[in-house]
C-alpha cells in the first residue's frame, strides 16, 4: 500500500508496510498508483523501462514501495507473548480545584461512581507501586504518572510515594519514571527542585489564549484561571531548560482556530506545545459485541450527550486546514531560528517504535491500568468510574480476566477500519476508550478523530520532507 | 534519481526480527491522554544508543 499525497506543495509517497518515505516529481506521482496496479495483477513487463518508471521499480526491488504487509502472522505471535504490566496512571486525587466544561473525568468526580475516598493514602500508594514492581517481569524502566482530578491536591503523599519508589529500584533492578499532569493552580516554586529532580515528564495544561482558557478552565466559582496559573508555567518551562515538559491545551469547535493558541503559547517561551482535540462522549451506536456482553454485567449509566463545542464530523474540513496553517507556522519559525515542538507533529522517522509496538496499540487493560484513590483497577484513565471497566484492584490483582484478554488482544489487525487505512502503523489503531465511548466497540474507530490523525500524519511527514526538495 | 528523493528508506520490517523488547513509553504517558500516539514516540533502544 503507498499513500500518495500532496501537501504545502510537496508530493509526497509513503510506503506504509515499510514506512519508506519519498518525495516525487508529477511525473512519478501519477505512474505510482498505475504500477502498483500491473505489479498487484502481475502484468507488469520490466523489459524496456526508463525514466521514473525504472526508477519506480528500482525502489520496489529495494523493499520501499509496494512492500506488502507480513505483519498479521506476526502480530498473533507477539499477542502470544506473556504481557507484564509497566505503567500505571495513579489518580492520586479524585478532587479537583478546576471545573473545566469539556472534562472527560467530570471535575475529578469519574461519574460519581467511584465510591471510595477522593486522596490516594500513601498506603495504597505504596501497594500500587509494589503491584506495578511485582506484576512487571523483566521490565526494567516502569512509568507512573501522577494523575487526577488534580494531583497535586495531594503533594506530600507525591514525595512521599517517589521517595518510597526510589527504595524499591536497587533491590529489583527498577527504574521508575515518574510523571505529572497539572492544571498548575497549587504549582509553587518551592515545588519546583523536586519537581526536576523526580519528575521525568510535567503535564502543565493550558489552553492557550486567556480568553479561550477561562471559556474552558473555569474555577468552581467561575473566574479564570489563565491569570493563577501562566507565570508559574513560564517558570517552570524555564527552570527545566524548556524540555522535558508539555504545555498541554484541549481545542473544542469554540476555538477552531488553534494555531492562534499555539501561537500564544509559542510567544510566551514555551517550546513544547501540545493542543489535542476535545474527545466527544455521546455514543452514536447501539453496543452490541461480545464486549459489552461482559461489561453490561454491570450495568452503567451510559454516556453523556455531547455539549455543543464538541467537535462535530461537519468540522473536520476546518481543523484539517486549519492543521495546515499550524504546519506552516512551524515551518516559520524554523526557518527563524525559533523552533518549537508540536506534540502531535512529531514523528521518529528512523528511531521510531518496532513493529511490535506499532500493531500492538496503546496497551490499555494490559501493560497500562489506571488505579483509584481507593485501589481499584481500571483499563486506562479514561474508563475509571465505569463500574462495567473495573478489573480488580491492588490487593487482588487482576480479577476480571476475560475483560483484560479482551484488551489484550485489541490490535490494528482486530480493527477492520484499520486494514486499509494508511496511519495504521502511526496510531496503532486509535484510543480504545474513545472507541469504545463512541461505538460501544473496541475493535471499532472514533471516525472523527481518524480523519484528524491522518491529516496529522500527513502534516507531520510533509515537515520532515520539508527543505530535502 | 531525477524523479524521486528518498526521505527515509523505511525500517519497519526489519524491526520485526529484533523489535518487542517492551521497554518502550506507554503512549498515554506522555501528553495526550486522549489519543494514542504511538507513532510519536522514540524506539528505546534507539534512544540508549544516541547517548551513547
Amino acid at each position: 500500500m503507498v499513500h500518495l499525497y500532496e501537501n504545502n506543495g510537496l508530493k509526497i509517497a509513503l510506503d506504509v508496510n515499510s514506512g519508506a518515505i519519498h518525495l516525487v516529481d508529477e511525473m512519478a506521482y501519477k505512474l505510482i498508483p498505475k504500477i502498483e496496479e500491473l505489479i498487484k495483477n502481475d502484468e507488469l513487463d520490466e523489459n524496456q523501462i526508463t525514466g521514473p518508471t525504472a526508477e519506480i521499480l528500482e525502489l520496489y526491488h529495494q523493499k520501499m514501495l509496494f512492500t506488502p504487509d507480513t505483519y498479521e502472522d506476526y502480530i498473533n505471535e507477539v499477542k502470544d507473548r506473556e504481557t507484564v504490566v509497566k505503567a500505571l496512571c495513579l489518580h492520586v486525587a479524585h478532587d479537583c480545584n478546576l471545573a473545566c466544561r469539556y472534562c472527560f473525568a467530570e471535575k475529578g468526580e469519574y461519574g460519581g461512581n467511584d465510591n471510595g475516598p477522593k486522596l490516594m493514602s500513601l498506603d495504597v500508594g505504596k501497594r500500587a507501586l509494589d503491584f506495578l514492581v511485582t506484576n512487571s517481569g523483566n521490565r526494567h524502566n516502569l512509568e507512573v504518572d501522577f494523575f487526577g482530578g488534580e494531583p497535586l491536591l495531594n503533594w506530600e503523599m507525591i514525595k512521599e510515594l517517589v521517595t518510597y519508589g526510589r527504595s524499591l529500584e536497587k533491590e529489583h533492578y527498577k527504574n521508575f519514571r515518574f510523571t505529572l499532569t497539572t492544571n498548575g493552580i497549587l504549582l509553587n516554586e518551592e515545588m519546583f527542585s523536586f519537581i526536576n529532580q523526580e519528575i521525568s515528564n510535567v503535564v502543565l495544561s493550558i489552553d492557550g489564549r486567556k480568553e479561550v482558557n477561562d471559556r474552558m478552565r473555569p474555577l468552581h466559582d467561575g473566574r479564570g484561571s489563565y491569570d493563577l496559573i501562566i507565570e508559574k508555567f513560564i517558570k517552570l518551562a524555564e527552570s527545566r531548560n524548556q524540555a522535558d515538559y508539555y504545555v498541554r491545551g484541549t481545542f473544542t469547535r469554540e476555538n477552531l482556530d488553534f494555531t492562534e493558541d499555539v501561537k500564544h503559547l509559542a510567544n510566551l517561551g514555551f517550546k513544547q506545545i501540545s493542543i489535542e482535540p476535545m474527545i466527544s462522549c455521546e455514543s452514536n451506536l447501539p453496543k452490541s459485541n461480545s464486549l459489552t456482553e461482559l461489561v453490561n454485567e454491570v450495568p452503567g449509566e451510559g454516556p453523556a450527550a455531547n455539549p455543543d463545542f464538541a467537535l462535530c464530523p461537519e468540522d473536520v474540513p476546518a481543523i484539517c486546514a486549519e492543521y495546515d496553517r499550524l504546519a506552516k507556522y512551524l515551518l516559520t519559525r524554523k526557518e527563524k531560528g525559533q523552533p518549537i515542538n508540536f506534540f502531535h507533529f512529531m514523528i521518529d522517522l528512523t528511531g521510531g517504535p518496532c513493529a511490535a509496538k506499532r500493531l500492538s496499540g496503546c496497551g490499555a487493560g494490559s501493560e497500562y491500568l489506571a488505579v483509584t484513590p481507593g485501589g481499584d483497577l481500571y483499563p486506562c484513565h479514561q474508563f475509571v468510574g465505569q463500574p462495567e471497566f473495573l478489573m480488580g484492584n491492588i490487593s487482588d490483582g487482576i480479577t476480571k480476566t476475560a475483560l483484560y484478554d479482551n484488551f489484550k488482544a485489541t490490535n490494528v489487525y482486530t480493527k477492520p477500519k484499520c486494514r486499509d487505512c494508511f496511519a495504521k502503523f502511526y496510531c496503532s489503531g486509535g484510543c480504545a476508550a474513545n472507541a469504545y465511548k463512541l461505538t460501544g466497540d473496541l475493535n471499532d474507530c472514533d471516525d472523527l478523530a481518524c480523519d484528524l490523525q491522518r491529516k496529522r500524519v500527513e502534516c507531520a511527514i510533509m515537515l520532515k520532507c520539508d527543505g530535502s526538495s | 534519481m531525477k524523479h524521486i528523493k528518498t526521505i527515509t528508506p523505511g525500517t519497519l520490517t526489519e524491526t520485526v526480527k529484533k523489535g518487542g523488547c517492551g521497554e518502550c513509553q506507554t503512549s498515554c504517558q506522555s501528553a495526550c491522554k486522549t489519543s494514542c500516539t504511538v507513532g510519536n514516540q522514540s524506539c528505546e533502544q534507539s534512544l540508549i544508543v544516541e547517548k551513547k
